[in-house]
């Protein structure tokens, strides 16, 4: 046995830790430029803790103690601890349900009285360890259909609750969790048909139902016509056929409209469908009526909610468009110092990066993103134990959903869901969960040589 | 690690790598591709330009007295968003005089006009005593409310509102013609007067400040600290040829009247006054009643916003005689010394006309002016245009129009004033049109004494009347003499230029002088105007008007000039059916001529001056319509006290319901007069009428009067 001293240090790689602390540099930098008043001292503002970015340093440096005590921790505690948290995590999510409160129109925040705690968000850390813990037991057989099902269950489990607290975005990261699963395995087959029926569904949001009816059944005669040798030698293809087609005519005709007008509250409908830059009004005139005061309520009188998405884009786009190739310089952004950008500091903290170092500049913040994603992936593939390749393929996941996605809004790819990006906005329960998850797999890196189980 | 795994792990990485790719893509393309589109967009939104407006150039009159000056005023400005910080809102509509409700609906106005945000005007232009009251309470309603400096014009001697113009904010219309010189919606311009004509170079030059603004268009701090800022720089001064003191005078003298004086210096072409009656107090169009007044104005059936000195067209009357004497001189039909009988009438042409005030024979022109000897110069008319020179009378006439042209008549003169008309001297082409091919000079014989087809302004008459005292010669007239750092935009240059189309001998001048110099002798028509120790030249008129074919009394005219021998003032007036010339337009051109050339009035005729300005000359038909428009007025005005009563006395009886109105009123619930209100003294007569009566009339609205 070799001393204590040397055992905490051993085998750890200090390449991703690196790229940890850069990014939450780059991140306290942006969020500084955003709050940043010539008028102000700088030395008050930070000693003071009223500004952002002073709480940011705070919340760091509590992130740094955490980080640790991880690096101290015995990798064995995550094996031997992770369906235990997947239970808390779960409890959670239910007791959000009790005492949840509302915070921006989603019941998915426990207040703990000197913070917000967001289960959903957590989770994500227990779902990555759990998903690791099953796919590395001796028992599980992942050819299994049964396997597969369990394993998507597990994964997909707090996004139905995050779903029903209102809280879309975080519930759309845990789809993530496909990347693992996928390396691990799991067939395309899920994949082809999963992305079909997101397809389907969101089409059926989209487009009038009679059009997307004739594009059904064109797509039915169009397969048959491609498919008659195999029809013609399997009658079985052909009851699949009829089968996929009446299951996609029901989804379209009966199941969504069902779930919009009956299940679902006029509000969360809305919610939904402005994400994908559609105004929504209910057939029923008393529910229009009462979404006009749900609206009202959130503060967006006389605007409807796609006005107020498409004002976010509009800025976004404008900071960094005007911030050129090489940018407007630290602190002189002018959408940026004007506040145009609502949530600069949370969701749209790219566009302070785009504005003031311009196309290098985010393109930079990009490939270090990306550096950091390979890196994992590498040190994910080198593990022994299944449960720490898992693991890594994992964070690795999250962390690419969570700045794709942050990317794409801000440059108007994709639609406004609050996601926010990781390690650079500000927010300590993001950066708290960020620093868990990168750390614990530095620490399970460290123990590579070891198969954990 | 089959080959299985490592294939799927690669295809992960080349996702990660992919999407990645399309981001920078995408980021290519917005922050190098359409940078240019969104900088744009940026500036737009978060830079501000702040016009800073520099003084407007004053107007110097030719005693070097400020006679268009600048002040400042305050409006009160409202932030809406920051009402909620504090505000007496009661002691602010006490003191501003409105009503809550007022107050909320102007608050719920600025929000709709400029958000919650941008500072809006509340209250343009307060006066002096709110403006007192405020400031000393401001610190009740700040931070919400605050007030601004405007500056304003000032009209230090109430007087020359016609020449001088006003200011107003500009229109769609004025911006699509020179939104290019750099107006914005809101900005000031003149609209008329010197302030039109002048406007390049009283505006002055804006200065503009560039700002970084924030989400809810505050400006916060100096873009790039103010690297790109101009500074204003302030108008030029107008240096006038207007004598202030004399201008008021002729206000003063012409008050009560409809009609114009202009006086001009021959000298030079300085337009030394130009008076338009009715006049009013150029400050009216200022201040925060300004578009009250201006409506007010605009509807006056006495048009006082019309500057009738270059806008108002005359038959010039007997003054015409003068010129008529120098083109019979200058064409042979007479000399000086050619005598014609004047016995009650002109009687070549058959019809006796036209008539002749006085009798007995006029030896001579001089003697012809005199005594304004009508048949007189019919004869030379007549004579001009039945000439053996030309081949036909068309080609007699075109002769004799070129003269008038030549005299200033017939075109628009070019003063600097905008709106001016050119008055109309008859062409062959017309009396073709009117008489056909056979027209003769008895048809037309009228023009001969100023009457008939011919029509001048009044600047016009003045400038002819100029050209008689220098013996032929003019300069344009002008109100600008010279601009303070130059004429930059070459707007003074014609003005220069001396005007001496043809040459006329001075001595055919003489004669006419001598003719002049005369009328104000004894014997002649004005000679009991004349002004001792001044040797001045006049002619009176007496023109003969209709109004839809319905002959109104004689317009007034007199034209003069002072003294014969180097003269300094040239002067012409018309009263508007005021009588004879020497009646009402002489005395107020005598007066005018004393006041320029001594600078006072002798103790003498002190007391024509008040004489004169309290006389009272409206024409017939424009009493009628100010007493059609006065009744209105008071009907309206009693409904409204009526309308104010009732609810009084409910509030005071506690009544709720609405009285039947047809019923007779409880007669207790009403005081037995009215309760004794500041505008109870000017209540009109029209409110003591019976109940019943006035009820009537009010229903029947405009057949009242």
């Amino acid at each position: 046995m070799r001393p204590q001293n040397q055992i905490i240090s051993k085998g750890i790689s200090w390449w991703l830790p690196l790229f940890y602390l850069l990014l939450v540099s780059i991140g306290i930098v942006a969020i500084f430029s955003v709050e940043y008043r010539p008028e102000a001292t700088l030395l008050q503002t930070i000693t003071g803790l009223k500004t952002n970015y002073s709480k940011q340093l705070l919340f760091l440096a509590i992130c740094l103690v955490l980080a640790t005590l991880i690096l101290l921790t015995d990798s064995k505690f995550f094996t031997a601890t992770s369906n235990l948290f997947y239970a808390f995590g779960i409890v959670l999510l239910l007791a959000t349900f009790v005492v949840g409160k509302e915070i921006n129109g989603s019941h998915s925040w426990i207040p703990l009285g000197f913070m917000n705690l967001q289960p959903a968000e957590t989770c994500k850390i227990f779902v990555a360890l759990a998903l690791a813990k099953y796919l590395s037991r001796m028992e599980t057989d992942f050819r299994k259909w049964q396997t597969h099902a369990i394993a998507i269950g597990l994964s997909l489990a707090p996004a139905a609750f995050s779903i029903l607290q209102n809280e879309t975005g975080l519930a759309l990261v845990y789809f993530a969790f496909f990347l693992p699963l996928y390396r691990e395995g799991l067939p395309p087959a899920y994949l082809i048909v999963g992305a079909s029926a997101a397809v389907l569904v969101v089409a059926a949001v989209l487009i009038e139902p009679n059009t997307l009816f004739f594009i059904l059944t064109g797509l039915a005669v169009l397969s048959f016509l491609l498919l008659r040798r195999r029809i013609r030698r399997n009658k079985n293809v052909l009851l699949i056929l009829v089968g996929a087609y009446l299951l996609s005519v029901g989804v379209q005709r009966f199941a969504v409209p069902f779930l919009f007008e009956k299940i679902m509250q006029p509000y969360q409908v809305e919610r939904i469908m402005s994400m994908f830059g559609k105004d929504y009004v209910p057939k029923d005139a008393k529910a229009a009526e009462a979404l006009m005061r749900e609206k009202a309520k959130m503060g967006k009188i006389g605007k409807d909610g796609k006005k107020e998405e498409n004002y976010n884009v509009k800025q976004s786009k404008i900071a960094l468009g005007s911030g050129g190739l090489a940018g407007k310089g630290f602190l002189k952004g002018a959408v940026t110092q004007g506040e145009f950008v609502p949530a600069q500091h949370t969701d749209f903290i790219f566009t302070a990066l785009g504005e003031s170092f311009g196309f290098w500049g985010s393109t930079l913040v990009c490939l270090i993103y990306l550096g950091m994603l390979m890196l994992i992936l590498g040190m994910a593939e080198r593990q022994r134990s299944t449960f720490s390749r898992v693991y890594g393929y994992s964070v690795a996941a999250i962390i690419f959903f969570h700045v794709v996605v942050n990317i794409c809004m801000t440059i108007g790819m994709a639609p406004v869901i609050g996601i926010p990006l990781p390690l650079i906005s500000y927010g300590g329960s993001s950066l708290l969960t960020f620093t868990v998850l990168i750390f614990i797999f530095v620490r399970l890196d460290a123990d590579r040589q070891v198969v954990l189980r | 690690m089959s080959d299985f795994y490592s294939v799927r792990s690669r295809i992960i990485q080349i996702i990660f790598a992919a999407t990645f790719l399309v981001i920078i893509l995408q980021l290519f393309n917005l922050q190098v591709l359409s940078s240019t589109k969104y900088t744009l967009m940026a500036t737009d939104q978060a830079i501000y330009r702040k016009v800073i407006y520099p003084s407007r150039g004053l107007i110097i009159d030719r005693k070097k007295k400020v006679i268009l000056d600048n002040t400042t005023l305050f409006d009160l400005t409202v932030v809406p968003g920051q009402l909620k910080q504090g505000c007496d809102t009661i002691l602010l509509c006490q003191i501003l005089n409105i009503s809550v409700d007022e107050f909320k609906k102007r608050i719920i106005n600025n929000i709709v006009k400029n958000g919650r945000y941008q500072p809006s005007v509340f209250e343009a232009l307060l006066d002096e005593k709110t403006y007192a009251r405020l400031s000393e309470k401001m610190t009740r309603f700040q931070p919400a409310f605050d007030l601004v400096e405007r500056p304003v014009r000032k009209y230090p001697f109430e007087a020359a509102a016609h020449v001088f113009g006003y200011l107003a904010e500009v229109d769609p219309k004025f911006l699509e013609k020179y939104g290019a010189e750099g107006y914005r919606q809101g900005d000031y311009a003149g609209m008329t007067g010197l302030e039109r004509s002048y406007e390049k170079v009283l505006m002055g030059q804006r200065g503009i400040q560039y700002w970084n603004r924030d989400n809810k268009n505050r400006p916060t701090q100096p873009y790039q600290g103010g690297k790109f800022d101009t500074a204003a720089i302030a108008g030029s001064n107008l240096y006038s040829s207007l004598d202030i003191n004399l201008q008021a005078l002729g206000e003063q003298l012409m008050a009560n009247k409809i009609g114009s004086v202009v006086a001009i210096d021959p000298q030079t072409g300085g337009i030394l006054a130009m008076v338009s009656a009715p006049s009013y107090s150029p400050t009216l169009l200022t201040g925060n009643q300004r578009r009250k007044h201006f409506s007010e104005l605009y509807t006056d059936p006495r048009l006082p916003l019309y500057n009738r000195a270059i806008t108002g067209e005359y038959s010039p009357g007997s003054t015409f005689k003068t010129l008529q004497a120098i083109v019979g001189m200058q064409e042979g039909v007479i000399t000086q010394n050619s005598g014609y009988p004047c016995r009650g009438g002109y009687y070549e042409c058959g019809t006796g006309k036209p008539k002749c005030h006085g009798a007995g024979h006029s030896p001579n022109l001089a003697a012809a002016i005199a005594v304004s000897c009508n048949s007189y110069f019919a004869n030379v008319y007549r004579k001009l245009l039945e000439q053996n020179k030309y081949p036909n009378v068309d080609s007699a006439l075109a002769v004799w129009d070129q003269y008038m042209y030549n005299f200033g008549l017939g075109h628009r003169l070019g003063v600097d004033l905008p709106s001016e008309r050119g008055g109309y001297i008859p062409t062959p082409k017309r009396y073709q049109k009117v008489f056909g091919p056979r027209w003769h000079a008895c048809n037309t014989i009228s023009n001969s004494i100023g009457q008939g087809e011919v029509n001048s302004t009044v600047l016009q008459l003045t400038n002819a009347i100029a050209m008689i005292a220098n013996k032929g010669w003019y300069y344009t007239p002008h109100l600008v003499d010279s601009i303070e750092g130059g004429d930059q935009f070459e707007l003074l240059a014609k003005y220069r230029q001396r005007i001496e189309p043809v040459h006329i001998p001075d001595s055919m001048f003489e004669a006419v002088h001598e003719g002049m110099a005369r009328v104000m002798k004894p014997g002649g028509t004005a000679w009991r105007l004349a002004i001792e120790g001044v040797d001045m030249c006049g002619k009176t008129g007496t023109v003969e008007n209709y109004y839809k074919g319905k002959k109104q009394k004689d317009h007034s005219f007199f034209a003069a000039f002072a003294p014969r021998d180097n003269p300094k003032i040239a002067i012409a007036c018309i009263v508007e059916n005021g009588g004879f010339g020497a009646t009402i337009a002489a005395p107020i051109v005598s007066l005018m001529v004393e006041q320029y050339l001594h600078d006072s009035i002798s103790a003498k005729r002190q007391e024509w001056i008040s004489r004169y300005s309290s006389q009272r000359i409206l024409p017939a038909r424009i009493a009628d319509e100010i007493r059609k428009r006065d009744s209105l007025r008071q009907m309206k005005q009693a409904a409204q006290i009526e309308a104010e009563l009732v609810r009084q006395t409910k509030a005071e009886t506690g009544i709720e319901e609405e009285p039947d109105t047809n019923a007779t009123r409880p007669a207790p619930a009403r005081p037995a007069a009215p309760a004794p209100r500041p505008d109870s003294t000017e209540m009109p007569l029209g409110y003591y009428l019976p109940q019943d009566e006035r009820r009537r009339k009010t229903d029947n609205g405009p057949h009242y009067s």
